[in-house]
């Protein structure tokens, strides 16, 4: 039996009267990918956030590895900041908009997790960090600043970062979205190559096609629920829901392959 | 004009510039001293002011806004003649002027502080906490080396400004530049040219700094 590395429970999340997450629960097992895709405002990088407790969810349960968190009533008392920090150097995260370090050079940012959370020994750090740097293709640019970096190599160097933390996890919040177009293959390629290697991950993305090429399960989330789960050839092909369908019949290229909506 | 023109003449100020220069030093020791201190308390205030439990930010916002929106002059008038009957103490002038000089700038200070951390963008916060940094860690490898570089250029000019500023403890016979001004022009009864020259003085003294300010700034611009 398939072991499961991320475990959300009924996870609710209010911002004042707005309900951003209304009991999701969701599976993924060690080594599988499941791509989270919906409209915008749907709720998908608020979940990312709270698996990686950045956000404080009011309410459920997430277990990634062995580090279980629970939420509700009673249990307000708020995590403290030793315990939130293990629990995200073990979940990885990149973001949209990269969020690099910009005093620091690439192989800086990289080395920051190693260096200053676990303590190691700089040499060591850098040792890890140049490793990462050719693995994402960019060994040359390690005394590159970001601001000397196109968007594509900013996200490239992010996703080396997160790496460095060795993490049993990555959340991946629309990493191409503030892409230019001929940018996003490379940073798609880096992606797919983690998970290629076995790497659990959960990916919010409006690149459906990728969804569909690299996602063991696409997810549909529409108003803080998901509506609808399955393998991508179901889900992007066969939607069953509404919404699903009248989200997908706007990207063209599954146009053929099912009725839109109404 | 009935030939009654004003024949200035400076050459008299000499024979007092042992006085001219202890101002000089009393001036340039009060804003040095005031400036360390200020920024002691606004680094304190600043950094406090982010905390987001309201008991502790209410006082100290009252703090920074009754410094900023009072006039200094009052505020040194009131420290040195006032404050004393309220407690029922002693205040000698230069703790007085050392006090208020301080707490004033400090309140600039703790603006340009907090608002120099508060201008580091939330996506700098989350990806350091992405990675598993503590708070105090994201501050310090993360927010406050990017959050100095934009404090710099507001913290030299209000500090530039303080030097000014140490003029109004003349009102309460501190013994600086402007004082000793008055203290010779009671003597010579020429006010023209003292206050010229002390003037002339604040202006070679802070011109200099004024251009390395800039320097600094655009530095630290190309920098970016």
């Amino acid at each position: 039996m398939p072991e499961t590395m991320i475990d959300i429970a009924d996870l609710w999340k209010n911002f004042g009267a707005l309900a951003v997450l209304r009991g999701i629960s969701l599976r993924v097992e060690r080594g599988s990918v499941v791509a989270i895709i919906g409209p915008s405002g749907s709720g998908k990088s608020t979940l990312l956030r709270c698996v990686n407790l950045l956000e404080d969810p009011d309410r459920g349960r997430i277990r990634v590895g062995g580090r279980e968190m629970r939420f509700g009533a009673g249990l307000r008392s708020r995590h403290s900041d030793r315990e939130l920090s293990a629990f995200r150097a073990a979940t990885g995260m990149v973001f949209q908009h990269f969020n690099l370090f910009p005093h620091m050079t690439a192989i800086g940012n990289v080395m920051a997790g190693p260096s200053i959370v676990k303590r190691m020994a700089r040499h060591e750090a850098a040792e890890i960090a140049r490793a990462l740097l050719a693995k994402v293709g960019l060994a040359d640019k390690a005394d590159s600043y970001p601001s000397q970096l196109s968007g594509g190599q900013r996200q490239r160097v992010a996703i080396a970062r997160a790496l460095a933390m060795n993490p049993s996890v990555m959340l991946c919040d629309e990493v191409t979205s503030a892409l230019d177009p001929e940018l996003v293959g490379e940073v798609l390629a880096v992606i797919e190559q983690l998970a290629e290697e076995g790497m659990t991950m959960i990916i919010v993305t409006h690149e459906v096609a990728f969804a569909h090429e690299v996602a063991d399960l696409v997810a549909f989330m529409s108003d803080g629920v998901i509506v609808e789960s399955g393998p991508p050839g179901q889900v992007l092909e066969h939607p069953e829901n509404p919404h699903t369908r009248a989200f997908l019949a706007r990207f063209h290229r599954f146009m053929g392959s099912f009725p839109g909506p109404g | 004009m009935t030939g009654t023109r004003y024949a200035w003449d400076f050459s008299f100020l000499w024979s007092y510039r042992g006085l001219i220069l202890t101002g000089l030093g009393v001036t340039i020791a009060y804003t040095i001293g005031t400036i360390l201190l200020g920024l002691v308390v606004g680094l304190v205030t600043g950094l406090l002011r982010l905390w987001k439990n309201v008991l502790v930010t209410a006082p100290l916002v009252a703090y920074v806004e009754i410094f900023r929106c009072t006039p200094l002059l009052v505020q040194i008038v009131w420290f040195y003649y006032a404050l004393p009957v309220v407690l029922g103490i002693d205040i000698p002038a230069h703790v007085a002027a050392t006090l208020v000089l301080s707490l004033y700038t400090g309140a600039f200070y703790a603006e340009i502080i907090r608002g120099g951390v508060a201008s580091i963008e939330r996506g700098q916060w989350d990806a350091a906490r992405a990675i598993g940094m503590r708070r105090a860690q994201v501050m310090r490898h993360v927010v406050l080396p990017q959050a100095i570089k934009r404090m710099i250029p507001p913290f030299m000019n209000q500090s530039i400004i303080q030097l000014k500023n140490t003029s109004l403890v003349s009102t309460i016979a501190v013994a600086d530049l402007l004082y000793q001004g008055t203290i010779i022009t009671a003597a010579t009864y020429r006010p023209l040219e003292v206050y010229t020259m002390v003037a002339v003085i604040y202006f070679f003294v802070l011109f200099p700094l004024t251009l390395a300010a800039q320097h600094v700034e655009r530095r630290l611009a190309r920098s970016d």
